[in-house]
């Protein structure tokens, strides 16, 4: 699947866990009940997790210095769960790496995912590029402060986005 | 001498300025391409309902409904007159005055919406997070900057809630709805302990406001009274100890039943003490500089609300008084329209958007023009809409009382009858409302009639009335001395009352049910019944809603029941 980061459309070079199989070899995403397996590994390919909207990311807190990449999974774009998820990864956990959204997700909720400190989309299939940019284009100003500590737009909470 | 440089600004409300203009733009530009993406089939209806409803477009049972915002129920001359040229363009020549502040145009297509929102934009006006799951109006006293009893202007911290609340990254998916109601009086006129989060503002020790902070507070399915979390939240930590609920309720409130979904249910499940638990470790946990709201900040906004440049009152009291006595009519309406002003020779009105058998809150475009004319000549410009679905203009001389009554009472917007029966809250209910069980309009607008006699509602005294279409309880039966609730008993329309519901002055209950469902006639007839029983069992100045408490029950609802 199309993975779209920093406005690019790249291609997802990361495996996903099969149910039943045992891992592969390169990099690869586990779900959270297969974290210490991916751990125990015995290899120099990179690891990251895929979280359900329930999961509380506060269990990641030993595991993240070794995440290359934590994936949160929109059920449905009107689970707003990720957004605090990624928010909490950044702000309370510190994650430099990447966060990704998967799952039912719309463009219109691309500029608050990328607000909240994800860095990738895992595009639906078939999905425009285009539309997706568009929206981040939609607005020049937001009216509170967030992880990306924007600069500030004049006076009071107002922030310019790039 | 120097120009005020708050000469330009709107009076009550904050000034948009180049940043903000651009921003609404933008927003229409965002909506008009979804509408556009939902037409050519790119969005489907259940992906393009949450992005139209958090533009305050629902679809409803015969039309679109657009619900526009009125910041902390605060808007100008200008502004009103905008709104008159929607409902007379647009729609079919009235909008209805909701008890969130807003207002609501019935009839809207779903094509004509961009541009709706367009013009608005033109004045500083939008339907941003009128509906959808996300932080909606955040509501303030009616007579804020005004009121005689009050301690600080709520108003200030209602806009920078709404900044902060606007287009939140975090906060715009959330489980349900979620209202935020403000108030900088002691006297509770916002309803505080009835919201998802409610906070009364005081002076605190050091100069600058603190902030009592209830939540879990709300009506509807399941009626309850808020919990206090804090009594001293400085204002500095304003925004961080928001953020701290909002995440907590975001991450933990219910996804699987949209009736459980509230915060209310939440704090109810966690038990009052392991929420406030959960929001202080959250609150301990964050970026606390980045979340925090600085004095200057605040200065920065209140810099950009105008206000009143009173002209020294002169005898105007005096000849106030003199006008009284010589017409007893302008007296009575004077007694129950107008609220103490803290400027001498001034006060507030409250003008009765409630007319003797009409609909609660509706307004024509003609009356919405005439309320721009009396702003703009008596009251600096600036209106208010009250939760009670009425209309303020904060700060009159009384010498032109007279004046603006026969104004008025020319138009129909004369009635003296502010906090008494027949100033009634209603839904929309099953005229318009998909969700609804019952009518309310209709019955409202018989319960007009029956008590429409001045002397007789006088004589009654203070009463709320409420009345809800369903069970979702959007007319606060709960809340209402009497409440009125509308359901459907066997496919046919029928009411229950329940009576003992207060929503404020430190006071609040909700409502108990007196018994099983009537028709429409029967119910006005029950509660004509009520009400002769509360006039022959009162004690001497015992208001309507402390004889409910004294007798229980009991004797109204033997009065209800009882058969000639």
């Amino acid at each position: 699947m199309p993975l779209l980061e920093n406005g690019q459309i790249i291609q997802d070079t990361w495996q996903i866990a099969v149910e039943g199989e045992s891992l592969p070899t390169g990099d690869v995403l586990v779900p959270l009940a297969r974290l210490s397996e991916g751990l125990g590994r015995n290899s120099d390919a990179r690891l990251g997790v895929v979280l359900s909207s329930a999961d509380d990311v506060e269990t990641l807190r030993d595991a993240l210095p070794r995440l290359d990449v934590v994936a949160l999974t929109f059920p449905v774009f009107r689970d707003g769960r990720p957004f605090t998820q990624a928010r909490a990864l950044r702000e309370h956990l510190h994650f430099k790496g990447e966060i990704r959204a998967g799952g039912h997700v719309l463009p219109d909720q691309y500029e608050f995912l990328l607000r909240c400190g994800v860095t990738a989309i895992d595009l639906p299939e078939g999905a425009d590029p285009a539309v997706w940019q568009r929206a981040h284009e939609a607005f020049t100003v937001a009216y509170q402060p967030s992880i990306l500590n924007e600069q500030a737009e004049g006076f009071a909470f107002r922030r310019r986005l790039a | 001498m120097s120009h005020s440089p708050s000469a330009a600004l709107p009076v009550g409300h904050y000034a948009y300025d180049d940043v903000d203009r651009t921003f609404l733009k933008q927003r229409v530009a965002q909506f008009k391409d979804q509408v556009e993406r939902r037409l050519s089939g790119a969005l489907t209806e259940e992906e393009f309902k949450p992005l139209r409803l958090m533009n305050g477009l629902y679809l409803q049972l015969h039309a679109y409904m657009l619900r526009v915002a009125i910041p902390y129920g605060v808007l100008d001359a200008k502004q009103m007159r905008t709104l008159a040229h929607i409902a007379r363009t647009y729609d079919r020549d009235y909008g209805h005055f909701t008890t969130r502040q807003n207002i609501q145009f019935n009839w809207i297509r779903l094509e004509d919406t961009p541009e709706i929102l367009n013009v608005l934009a033109d004045t500083d006006m939008h339907a941003i997070q009128t509906s959808g799951n996300c932080i909606r109006n955040v509501t303030a006293d009616q007579f804020a900057g005004a009121a005689a009893d009050e301690v600080l202007d709520p108003r200030v911290y209602a806009e920078i809630l709404r900044q902060w609340s606007t287009l939140h990254p975090e906060f715009t998916f959330l489980p349900r709805k979620f209202k935020i109601a403000i108030s900088g009086s002691q006297q509770d006129r916002v309803a505080a302990r009835f919201h998802d989060i409610g906070l009364i503002a005081r002076e605190g020790e050091n100069g600058r406001p603190v902030f009592e902070v209830f939540v879990g507070g709300g009506l509807g399915r399941t009626p309850i009274i808020g919990v206090r979390l804090r009594d001293d939240l400085p204002e500095e930590d304003l925004i961080a100890y928001l953020e701290a609920i909002l995440r907590v309720y975001n991450a933990h409130g219910r996804r699987d039943n949209i009736y459980k979904a509230r915060i209310k249910i939440l704090v109810q499940a966690l038990g009052t003490e392991e929420f406030l638990n959960q929001v202080n470790a959250e609150f301990a946990a964050m970026d606390r500089a980045r979340y925090r709201l600085p004095e200057a900040t605040v200065e920065a906004i209140r810099a950009r609300f105008g206000a009143p440049d009173f002209a020294p009152a002169g005898n105007a009291a005096e000849k106030l008084a003199a006008q009284r006595k010589a017409d007893r009519a302008f007296d009575a309406w004077v007694h129950t329209n107008t609220h103490p002003h803290k400027q001498p020779g001034y006060c507030s009105i409250t003008v009765s958007c409630k007319p003797a058998g009409g609909i609660p809150g509706d307004v024509t475009s003609a009356q919405m023009d005439l309320l721009a004319d009396l702003a703009e000549r008596y009251s600096f410009g600036e209106l208010r809409i009250t939760h009670l679905q009425n209309v303020v203009l904060g700060h009159v001389r009384q010498d032109a009382l007279y004046d603006v009554w026969q104004s008025l009472e020319k138009n129909g917007l004369g009635e003296a009858n502010i906090g008494f029966i027949t100033d009634i809250v209603a839904c929309p209910g099953l005229d318009y409302c998909a969700l609804a069980n019952a009518r309310s309009i209709p019955i409202a607008q018989k319960l007009s009639s029956r008590f429409a006699n001045a002397d007789l509602q006088r004589e009654i005294g203070p009463l709320r009335l409420n009345i809800s279409g369903c069970i979702n309880a959007c007319g606060h039966h709960h809340a209402g001395h009497i409440g009125i609730l509308g359901v459907d008993k066997r496919g046919e329309e029928a009411f229950q009352i329940t009576l003992g519901g207060s929503a404020g002055d430190g006071d609040a209950s909700i409502g108990q049910i007196l018994g099983s469902a009537m028709s429409e006639d029967e119910t006005v007839d029950a509660i004509a019944r009520i009400i002769d029983t509360y006039l022959s069992r009162r004690t001497a100045g015992e208001r309507f809603i402390e004889t409910c408490r004294r007798l229980g029950t009991a004797p109204f609802k033997d009065a209800a029941y009882a058969t000639a």
